[in-house]
């Protein structure tokens, strides 16, 4: 009897699915990611002016979210991986702008 | 030194007893475990971003930093992300001889890392920048230190996974820990990202 | 009868090994430990209340050195020019008793309910992962005794329990007792960390069918807010002990003003910790007592989604207020108001919380056992302390505050009236479950006054003494200068101490309490249920059998155990016990689960966590003895990975059909 409503729990939210992508995928994805930091490396020989930091800071945040969600499949798995991790993430950034704010870190910089 | 504790845990199954989320405990607590570290990189990078400008004497970051060098090592990390996510895919076919080629390939293209970082600190250390010499210079090879540790450990975990999956001593299920140990070595590419853009490519 | 299946003490046979796998011998060092009697399981245990036991044991004598350091200040400061120590010893007195008690009494003490208590009351067998539990449980205690080894290696940590820059460093700090201090921290770190994620783990994947998250005891839910806390609290302060560990072992310069350094980085990175660490410590209690009120006042708890919701708001926004300790370190107008603001808003949920337990107890059918005193006795005490806490977010009467003996007296309160008072009451409420026996009711009322009166006498005349100037950490104080009539320094000063040894019976009297009931068997054998309560840990053996529950129950309430033994009438409101707990037991029981799969025991926990101190030690004396300790450390971890959390089936001797009483078959029950 127990057993019978330990797995009617348990497909409650199971995810069937395999999640993942083809091989082929996983490379045009490397591809793109190697391409970005190509344009990332240009930083350093052409002049990009005004935009130098935001590309830079667009690139990162671009490669890091394609790695999570693609190689990590976090895209493609439970939502509850998502929030543990981005919690941890978000606090992160958070918490260690507020500390770099009360040093006028940003001021600095602007 | 908890992480491979945590990868290489294969949980219990109870029996018949089912998780509440029909989700494996392995992945959930390797997950929370990256989440936590989130915090460990983010204060060194935090602690880096206050010190980097700070250089009572020694080189200045921007004098020392050799970006093609750099940016050679940050592509091969990169690529070996892509090795990874190939082994995975290779043992959730339960294609043992592609996951160990695939998982062989990604622990020499990181220990190629580990290579770069010892020969950049060691010509940064003969250009005058040692760990004491200033905040930048503690706070940069604690930084990257810290990462290199992490690459180290992975490789070994790497190693050590295509030892036990020849002699068939993985316990439990097999597909899951390549998955694992393919979640930390792909956390360790992404920190790299940030650091290179925040460190190497972005100025003081 | 239920029966548990345990790994054979003899070597399985050769065909049934599954094909490649030889998990029980592995790297061929160990053979798998089996089930004994002796104190040898409990070295090689993975059973989570047997690790709930060892973790407030180990957490109690802490608690006994801490209180002995404790004793000694309040000593050396009874009479004008006090000689009981000197400057020196009396700087490494206040830092070793304020780093045991929030380190190693507790949150171990909370880690030993949590581990006890959350597996039962979200009807579980075990925890997630139990190796990486045992592990925990061994690196907070080796952590601690190397922390405390100190004391005999040339004297303990000296820089207070925040260990501010340069005061650690080792032209101020030059003996080795910061060294210990960082690296024990950084041992119990990893305890704490496994153990948030081993914790979080179970509590989200492991639940009985039918238990929601809003079906789960209130502890359960204080578990789960401070284990997150705690996740993302530890990698802070291990960042800053790493970076302290660096400059005094290696030279760097993270806080060496000389170089241009920050010391309020240090500051910054101990407080982010810092300040969801002082949730960490208080919100287990809150938790307890949210179970002892409404079973003491026959009523639910009032409010429950918002008790939960409370705790963890309190979760949240305590990430946003760490910097109101460091008001008095020039941060700027900005910084400083932004800060003021978030701390006042954080007491919003901690007053809600208040409001919900005295709604509990209002019009309720009150009785005062012991554990709910103690409960009472947080609701009164923490909230003095938490009035005396508003006071500090302002920021300009903090700036007044700061390192005087009103701080003091503020955390001392919310402390040891709030955490301290929590952990009694849960001392006295799980008592009988733990261990089969009631403690005395008549020797933990005065177990209880003497604690309220002591504590009271301690930490009061503190506000007194803060506000009229007393440094924080002055070690003598004379007479000349201690002041007049009712602010006479000595006068407060004389009764604080005297207070604290107050204090000190009425925790000698429960030690005596537990000889009492346990050696001269004077406490009455516990029933199942005897509080009369509502969650599911009662819904079982006093004390529960190893894999806790015969069968696992299917949940369809908050209160699961509670509405099996009571129905309400829908028309009248009125409550009638239509079971018996025994009935309800027996009911349940009535076709006990077979062939249940306990963890095997392990040897590889402890022998990882041994080597951790022996890195601590090489780096402190020898590098070559680290160089051993980091092998010992990947040989563990490879013996670890190859061994199955739980030994396969192949392990077991096979149930012989037909007769399931074989000989290796342990009867339970």
């Amino acid at each position: 009897m127990s057993t019978a409503t330990t797995h009617e729990e348990a497909t409650e939210n199971h995810e069937v699915e395999h999640h993942g992508l083809s091989d082929k995928q996983y490379i045009v994805i490397a591809l793109i990611l190697a391409a970005l930091t190509a344009i990332e490396v240009s930083t350093y020989y052409v002049d990009f002016g005004p935009f130098f930091m935001p590309t830079l800071l667009i690139l990162m945040v671009i490669k890091f979210v394609t790695v999570v969600s693609y190689f990590m499949h976090l895209k493609f798995d439970n939502k509850i991986f998502s929030y543990l991790f981005y919690a941890g993430l978000l606090l992160a950034i958070a918490v260690y702008c507020g500390f770099l704010a009360t040093f006028k870190f940003f001021l600095k910089q602007g | 030194m908890a992480e491979s504790a945590i990868a290489h845990d294969h949980g219990v199954s109870h029996g018949a007893h089912a998780s509440s989320t029909g989700l494996s405990n392995n992945k959930m607590g390797m997950w929370m475990f990256l989440g936590s570290e989130c915090l460990l990189f983010g204060g060194l990078i935090s602690t880096y971003m206050l010190y980097r400008g700070r250089v009572s004497s020694g080189p200045q970051p921007n004098n020392i930093f050799d970006i093609p060098f750099t940016s050679v090592s940050s592509f091969i990390l990169l690529m070996s992300s892509l090795t990874m996510v190939l082994a995975v895919s290779s043992a959730q076919r339960k294609d043992d001889r592609n996951t160990n080629l695939w998982l062989t390939i990604t622990a020499l293209l990181g220990a190629t890392f580990v290579g770069g970082q010892v020969y950049e600190f060691t010509a940064f250390y003969r250009e005058g920048l040692g760990f004491t010499t200033s905040l930048f210079g503690s706070s940069f090879y604690a930084l990257t230190g810290f990462h290199g540790v992490h690459v180290s450990v992975g490789i070994i975990m790497l190693m050590a996974l295509v030892g036990m999956n020849r002699n068939n001593r993985i316990p439990g299920d097999k597909a899951e820990v390549v998955e694992l140990i393919g979640l930390y070595w792909h956390f360790v590419d992404i920190i790299w990202i940030i650091i290179f853009t925040l460190v190497y490519l972005i100025p003081s | 009868m239920t029966i548990i299946e345990r790994p054979s003490t003899e070597v399985a046979i050769a065909g049934a090994v599954p094909v490649g796998v030889k998990p029980s011998e592995a790297l061929g060092v160990f053979k798998r430990p089996a089930a004994s009697s002796s104190w040898r399981d409990w070295v090689v245990t993975v059973d989570h209340k047997k690790l709930g036991i060892m973790y407030g044991v180990a957490a109690f004598v802490f608690f006994l050195i801490g209180g002995v350091e404790a004793l000694l200040i309040r000593l050396q400061l009874i009479a004008p020019d006090g000689k009981v120590l000197n400057a020196d010893q009396y700087n490494q007195m206040f830092t070793m008793h304020a780093t045991t008690m929030v380190f190693l009494f507790v949150m171990p003490m909370a880690a030993a309910f949590a581990n006890y208590f959350v597996p039962l009351q979200i009807g579980a067998r075990d925890v997630a992962f139990p190796r990486i539990n045992a592990f925990g449980f061994w690196c907070f205690l080796f952590g601690g005794l190397f922390l405390n080894s100190s004391w005999f290696l040339g004297g303990g940590a000296d820089g207070g329990w925040f260990m501010y820059a340069p005061n650690s460093s080792t032209l101020f700090s030059p003996s080795h007792g910061v060294d210990f201090w960082t690296l024990g921290l950084q041992i119990t770190g990893i305890a704490s960390l496994t153990g948030a994620i081993n914790l979080i783990v179970t509590i989200l994947n492991m639940r009985a069918p039918g238990m929601k998250m809003m079906r789960m005891p209130i502890f359960t839910w204080m578990v789960l807010v401070t284990q997150f806390l705690l996740l993302f609290a530890i990698p802070v302060i291990t960042v800053a002990l790493f970076l302290l560990t660096f400059q005094r072992s290696f030279d760097a310069t993270f806080f060496d003003v000389a170089s241009g350094a920050d010391p309020l980085l240090w500051q910054h990175l101990f407080w982010i910790f810092g300040h969801p660490e002082v949730y960490i410590l208080i919100l287990p209690s809150f938790g307890i007592i949210s179970e002892v009120i409404p079973v003491f006042s026959k009523k639910p708890l009032f409010g429950y989604p918002v008790v939960a919701m409370s705790g963890a708001a309190i979760g949240f926004v305590g990430w946003g207020v760490w910097a109101h300790h460091m008001f008095a370190s020039g941060l700027g107008p900005v910084s400083v108001t932004v800060f003021s603001m978030s701390t006042m808003a954080i007491a919003v949920p901690t007053g809600v919380k208040i409001v919900n337990w005295i709604m509990t107890m209002w019009g309720g059918k009150l009785t005062f056992a012991v554990p709910m005193l103690f409960a009472i006795g947080l609701v009164t005490q923490f909230t003095i302390g938490g009035l005396s806490g508003v006071t500090h977010a302002v920021a300009p009467s903090d700036t007044q505050q700061t390192d005087t003996y009103y701080i003091v007296a503020h955390f001392h309160y919310v402390l040891f009236g709030g955490a301290v008072f929590g952990l009694f009451a849960g001392f006295y409420y799980w008592w009988p479950k733990m261990f089969g026996r009631q403690l005395s009711e008549s020797i933990g009322k005065w177990n209880f006054w003497l604690m309220v009166i002591g504590m009271n006498m301690t930490f009061g005349p503190m506000h007194i003494l803060g506000l009229q100037g007393q440094p924080r950490r002055m070690f003598v104080w004379t007479e000349a200068r201690a002041g007049e009539g009712l602010f006479n320094f000595g006068f407060w000063n004389r009764i604080s101490s005297i207070g604290s040894f107050i204090l000190s019976i009425g925790i000698l009297l429960f030690i005596i309490n537990i000889f009492y009931t346990h050696k001269m068997k004077k406490g009455a054998l516990a029933s199942n249920d005897p509080w009369d309560a509502r969650t599911l840990e009662w819904m079982t053996d006093s004390p529960p059998k190893e894999h806790n529950f015969d069968v696992i129950p299917q949940i369809n309430h908050l209160d699961e155990f509670f509405h099996r033994k009571y129905e309400q009438d829908s028309a009248t409101h009125s409550v009638t016990q239509v079971h018996s707990a025994d009935e309800v037991m027996a009911e349940l029981n009535a076709h006990p689960d077979e062939h249940i799969h306990m963890p095997s025991r392990s040897y590889w926990p402890i022998l990882l966590a041994l080597s951790l101190p022996v890195i601590g030690y090489g780096l402190i004396y020898n590098r070559m003895l680290m160089a051993v300790g980091v092998a010992m450390v990947l040989l563990t971890m490879f013996g670890w990975a190859m061994e199955p959390a739980t030994s396969p089936d192949e392990d077991f001797d096979p149930p012989e059909s037909g007769d399931t009483h074989a000989k290796e078959l342990v009867p339970h029950g």
